[in-house]
């Protein structure tokens, strides 16, 4: 049970039920798709890019708590960064999913460490890192639907 | 209640199993017996895939021990027993389905491959531009893409029967798509996604009065009702091995003979010839002009002692048992709140699609895991299914007669945690 309430956690809860910036961007220059074919999520991600900083972004879409909640923390952690910035959060990000970067200093994710308890759960990686995998496609500009398979 | 490696004597036997008896039986699956973090595990994922008594394991397992060969060719004494060992499990599956022929029982991987098996020999041969192909609403997407790739490659096209709320299919409008065109209808048995059971022989007799081939997908019927092809009167009956207690790997396509005597061979190779010359093949005989290469001997003997063992049980009182729970489990269910059960057909096996309020199936499934419930998330292969009633996922409990009032009271407790953590 404790590992359970790890998961799902107050935070990650709270942002499933009321995602953050979770609407339409219109004129956004970037827009990606992606979908976990295992479970059915879904996410559609525009990004405005100005300067080569995240200037606006929004989702929409349909998933488990995991994934929703993790759309929407990840829009809310990479506005105003660079997009250099966002890949490396990105890639810290996966890495504390995955265990790679130990259990020391997950200090610099800031509220993004909440998704720690994921590591317990390895089929949920892939709800964590849905929207994640979305924004590199948005960011990198490939036309194609992302997919988690 | 004696039971003798699956088998009820005869004397003592009721319409159904007795809770006492699946306590026994329960005993014949060493899976059914291990905690699952610390919890009794209870097993609801029977539609993906079913656990295996040790009568299975041990078929297997004496064949790789003790007279392993190849069958078909080999002129030494294992050779001899290898192929007497699958040729009787052929005959085995023939009287499961009450078949006419040995001839007419192809082994082949699974369901997936006797229906690409069917679309690929009969369909492109027997579909052109602007015919028709049948197929249901509700069926799982192995028994829709093959179809599509027909169709995409005659210029054929799909047409789809149409389903009510409560999932059932209309029989109506079936009727109204079965025109001159059509080529084949091809359904299932029993859907997966919502367990219902389809009217199958008037289904099959509207499309044969008019001269239409039908396949049916009987992967989630065989583990639940007696099968009979001949009564049935269907042209093509495919199921897996896998899902009723048999090993992966190995399935059955049952054709008619006549039919299958005229269709073109599905892949070339080893075993479905007669001879071979650079000019010229002459294709083997059924059923061995489809098995091309070394078929799946072990998993054709496993799937043998699975059929002797579900028989040994015997279908009717599974069914009668299951249709049991399912009115306890469905009862149990509905009493929760915000739990809406996706497929209230008046015909069903015991499967049980469901969502709940606000909370995603697979969160579900995974708050269901930590109780030791097994279920599948998801759009279980089905995603036509899903849109039909405008939902992403389902969260499915799927039952088999070695299930009990008692983990069905499991399941809704952690149904509860599940609400509780999630709501």
């Amino acid at each position: 049970m404790s590992d359970l309430r790890e998961l799902y956690q107050q935070v990650i809860l709270d942002h499933s039920k009321k995602p953050r910036n979770f609407h339409k961007l219109d004129g956004a220059h970037r827009t990606a798709e992606g979908h976990n074919p295992l479970c059915g999520d879904q996410v559609t991600l525009y990004v405005q890019v100005e300067d080569d900083v995240i200037r606006r972004i929004g989702f929409q879409g349909s998933g488990c708590a995991i994934s929703k909640a993790s759309a929407s923390m990840m829009t809310d952690s990479v506005k105003g960064k660079t997009t250099a910035e966002a890949q490396g959060l990105f890639e810290r990000f996966h890495d504390l999913l995955t265990g790679k970067g130990g259990p020391g200093d997950p200090g610099d994710l800031g509220k993004l460490a909440v998704f720690s308890g994921v590591r317990e759960f390895p089929v949920r990686v892939k709800c964590a890192t849905l929207a994640w995998h979305t924004l590199r496609a948005a960011l990198e500009g490939k036309g194609e639907p992302i997919s988690t398979e | 209640m004696i039971t003798v490696g699956g088998r009820v004597s005869p004397s003592v036997r009721e319409e159904r199993l007795t809770a006492f008896e699946v306590e026994r039986l329960r005993k014949d699956f060493p899976v059914l017996g291990q905690p699952v973090r610390g919890k009794p595990l209870v097993y609801f994922d029977n539609a993906a895939t079913s656990q295996k008594p040790q009568a299975v394991i041990d078929a297997v397992h004496h064949f790789l021990s003790s007279y392993y060969s190849n069958v078909h060719r080999g002129v030494h004494q294992l050779s001899e027993r290898a192929t007497e060992a699958y040729e009787h499990a052929r005959e085995t599956v023939r009287r499961f389905l009450n078949a006419a022929a040995a001839r007419e029982i192809i082994f082949v991987r699974g369901t997936t491959e006797a229906i690409n098996l069917v679309a690929s020999s009969y369909g492109r041969t027997h579909a052109g531009a602007g015919d028709e192909i049948v197929i249901s609403a509700m069926e799982h997407h192995s028994n829709i893409v093959p179809w599509q790739m027909v169709c995409q490659a005659t210029g054929a096209v799909l047409r789809v029967v149409p389903m009510n709320d409560a999932g059932e299919l209309l029989l109506d409008e079936y009727e109204k798509l079965l025109t001159p065109r059509t080529r084949l209808v091809a359904f299932t048995h029993v859907s997966n996604a919502l367990g219902t059971i389809n009217p199958v022989g008037d289904m099959v007799r509207l499309a044969r009065r008019r001269g239409i081939p039908v396949l049916i997908d009987g992967a989630q019927a065989a583990p639940h009702l007696a099968v009979d092809v001949r009564q049935l009167d269907c042209d093509f009956y495919a199921f897996s091995g896998h899902k009723v207690f048999g090993p992966t790997g190995i399935g059955i396509l049952y054709g008619r003979g006549d039919l299958l005597d005229a269709m073109p061979p599905y892949q070339g190779g080893g075993d479905m010839i007669k001879s071979v010359t650079f000019e010229k093949t002459m294709y083997n005989d059924l059923p061995y002009k489809f098995e091309a290469g070394t078929p799946h001997i072990t998993g054709a003997i496993g799937l043998g002692a699975a059929l002797d063992y579900v028989t040994g049980v015997g279908l009717d009182r599974i069914a009668a048992y299951e249709h049991e729970l399912l009115e306890y489990a469905t009862k149990a269910c509905a009493a929760i709140p915000g739990l809406r059960i996706i497929g209230t057909g008046k015909e069903k096996t015991c499967v049980l699609s469901f969502v709940l309020e606000g909370i995603h199936a697979h969160d579900v499934g995974t708050v269901l895991d930590h109780e030791g419930v097994a279920i599948r998330a998801g759009h279980h292969c089905a995603m036509p299914v899903m849109q039909r009633f405008g939902v992403p996922a389902t969260a499915r409990a799927s039952l088999a007669f070695y299930n009990t009032r008692e983990e069905i009271d499991s399941l809704v407790g952690a149904i509860h945690k599940a609400i509780e953590i999630l709501g």
